[in-house]
């Protein structure tokens, strides 16, 4: 009796503590971005009061500042939209054309030195953007490459390319051989087996990898930083910067931008959230 | 007869062709000109060849040894941490019934966050004089002055290291996860009737089985650890007095604010074969620990 007691009581603070360290957790992971998009919706003044004021005033000025255009000391928030869109875009759709292809190759055919091939290509993505930028922008600025939509998205189909594979490999890999052989047989080319047959089946792992490939693209810094220089073809990461001066740094408008920043983002990966835990693990452990 | 190209190597081909372009070339081109005294202001000295006087000169310089001490702390720490954090998150989410996917879907809230934003906004939250962190302990009572977090040492660097592992934990979160999810069942049951203690279960059954889960979620991060460039460009930009300098900072204010490119690529060499080590390291780790699982290919 007592012992089913205590072995009761025990069990009861294990739950207590088991929430509030999930609660503590999640608070941690919620509170930075939600500070974020409070701030933006907060007038300087207050941003800036001290002592601090805890209870917030509603306001639109930021957002106001932010689309009214430059004359009002904003930022082309459009075209940093348009140039992040454009690249992003393009270049994931490139990125999974090329990888898939690689994909394909590593997952059904074998050749000589595969592995080493393989790793080869990751190492490649694992070379760090700084110092890729150092070379790249000397190699760029010869051919007249910086500061243009297509120099980017180059850079980031190559940066994408290796992950694509790595991701779309694992899933081929899980199609048996026998569903494009039987296809063949019935009449398709091998070709025609790859669309109708073996596609549909590794689309979530397609659908994962194009969504790392776009937010890979969408969120880089280093190399844009350094490969854009105009509001021709900054991208938002890199218009972030315009919000700090010498010494002082508009709080607000940032907040206004990186909210505009994190939305399409958040929108896409809540779409297919599903795909993007599977193409991980598929990709990796089975791979 | 002519004799076919194969298939595979027609497929590959545009991805090698791409990556050849606009990695390969530069990196030769970086490798040339870190052998050479290239500075951007006079071009002209891209043509003259000192061999290894770059190299040594870093091997020799205590700024840079600091810098690269500095990054292999930090990555350990940050990893270390994500790493364990991101277990006990996954263990937790996963003994949770109710509300399993809400919490699934706040773990991802920060993948989707660019380093850069990830930067700003702690340097916001940190900020001594208008930040949330400062702003609750005074208002709370906890301490009186403003705690300067960006601008001692050893606290900007506790900042910087905060960021990354909330940035990144979640992968690991995730990965574990689903590795959790995985498990199959009969083992833990079996070793739940002969007696084991949770701490002997989780030991020999469910770690083993999470390992691979785990080398990927390493793979994957251990594939953009210069990522936190970005970060800490941000936050402090490699001060105060270069407390916080890693290699990355480093490496890009020798090349873009002084115009040293070929000392600058250099140390790139440096940071491209310690980026390298990593990925080359986990990626054995995982065939090996695949293979173990009989899940090899």
């Amino acid at each position: 009796m007592d012992r089913n007691q205590t072995h009761r009581n025990r069990r009861r603070i294990y739950k207590a503590l088991h929430f509030f360290g999930l609660f503590l957790i999640m608070e941690v992971i919620c509170i930075p971005g939600l500070w974020i998009v409070l701030n933006s919706f907060r007038p300087t003044v207050e941003i800036m009061a001290k002592p601090p004021v805890w209870n917030p005033t509603f306001t639109l000025d930021h957002y106001r500042a932010m689309f009214g255009g430059a004359g009002e000391g904003g930022v082309p928030v459009f075209l940093y939209f348009r140039n992040s869109l454009i690249v992003s875009v393009t270049s994931t759709a490139i990125a999974i054309l090329i990888g898939m292809g690689g994909g394909y190759a590593f997952a059904r055919y074998r050749f000589a030195f595969k592995n080493s091939y393989f790793v080869g290509l990751m190492l490649f993505r694992a070379v760090p953007g700084v110092a890729l930028s150092l070379p790249l922008f000397i190699v760029f600025a010869r051919v007249g490459l910086i500061d243009t939509h297509f120099g980017l998205i180059l850079v980031y189909v190559a940066m994408n390319v290796p992950f694509t594979i790595w991701l779309t490999d694992g899933f081929f890999r899980q199609i048996p051989k026998e569903l494009h052989e039987a296809a063949e047989i019935d009449g398709c080319t091998r070709w025609q087996a790859f669309w109708r047959v073996e596609f549909p089946v590794a689309r979530s792992g397609v659908a994962s990898a194009a969504i790392f490939a776009f937010l890979t693209s969408w969120n880089e810094f280093a190399l844009a930083s350094q490969l854009t220089r105009s509001v021709g073809s900054k991208t938002m990461p890199v218009g972030l910067l315009d919000f700090t001066a010498e010494f002082t740094i508009n709080w607000g408008g940032m907040c206004a931008l990186a909210v505009l920043m994190i939305l399409p983002a958040l929108i896409l990966t809540f779409i297919v959230q599903k795909h993007l835990i599977a193409g991980l693990t598929f990709g990796g452990v089975k791979g | 007869m002519r004799r076919r190209i194969p298939e595979w190597f027609v497929l590959l081909l545009p991805a090698f062709i791409v990556i050849a372009a606009v990695v390969l070339i530069p990196l030769i081109f970086s490798l040339y000109s870190s052998f050479t005294p290239y500075k951007l202001t006079r071009p002209s000295t891209l043509w003259r060849w000192i061999g290894t006087a770059n190299y040594e000169k870093i091997l020799t310089d205590v700024k840079f040894w600091s810098a690269f001490g500095r990054t292999i702390l930090f990555l350990t720490i940050a990893l270390n941490v994500e790493l364990l954090l991101g277990l006990l998150i996954a263990l937790m989410v996963n003994k949770v019934t109710w509300g399993q996917r809400t919490l699934r879907t706040i773990l991802m809230f920060p993948m989707m966050f660019s380093p850069i934003l990830v930067g700003f906004q702690f340097k916001f939250i940190f900020n001594d004089n208008i930040g949330l962190v400062n702003n609750a302990l005074q208002s709370l009572g906890v301490s009186n002055a403003a705690l300067p977090w960006l601008v001692d040492g050893n606290l900007a660097m506790f900042s910087i290291i905060f960021a990354e592992v909330w940035m990144s934990t979640s992968v690991f979160a995730i990965l574990i996860l689903a590795g959790l999810f995985a498990i199959p069942q009969d083992p833990l049951e079996a070793a739940k009737v002969d007696g084991c203690t949770p701490w002997q279960t989780f030991r020999h059954i469910t770690l083993p089985f999470l390992m691979p889960f785990i080398f990927i979620a390493m793979t994957i991060r251990s594939l953009d650890v210069a990522r936190a460039y970005d970060i800490v460009q941000i936050m402090t930009g490699g001060g105060p007095a270069g407390r916080t300098e890693l290699l990355w900072t480093l490496m890009s204010r020798t090349g873009y604010v002084d115009a040293r490119m070929g000392l600058a690529n250099a140390m790139g060499y440096v940071s491209i074969l310690l980026s390298i080590a990593f990925t080359v390291y986990f990626f054995k780790k995982l065939s090996a620990a695949r293979a173990e699982l009989g899940m090899g290919g």
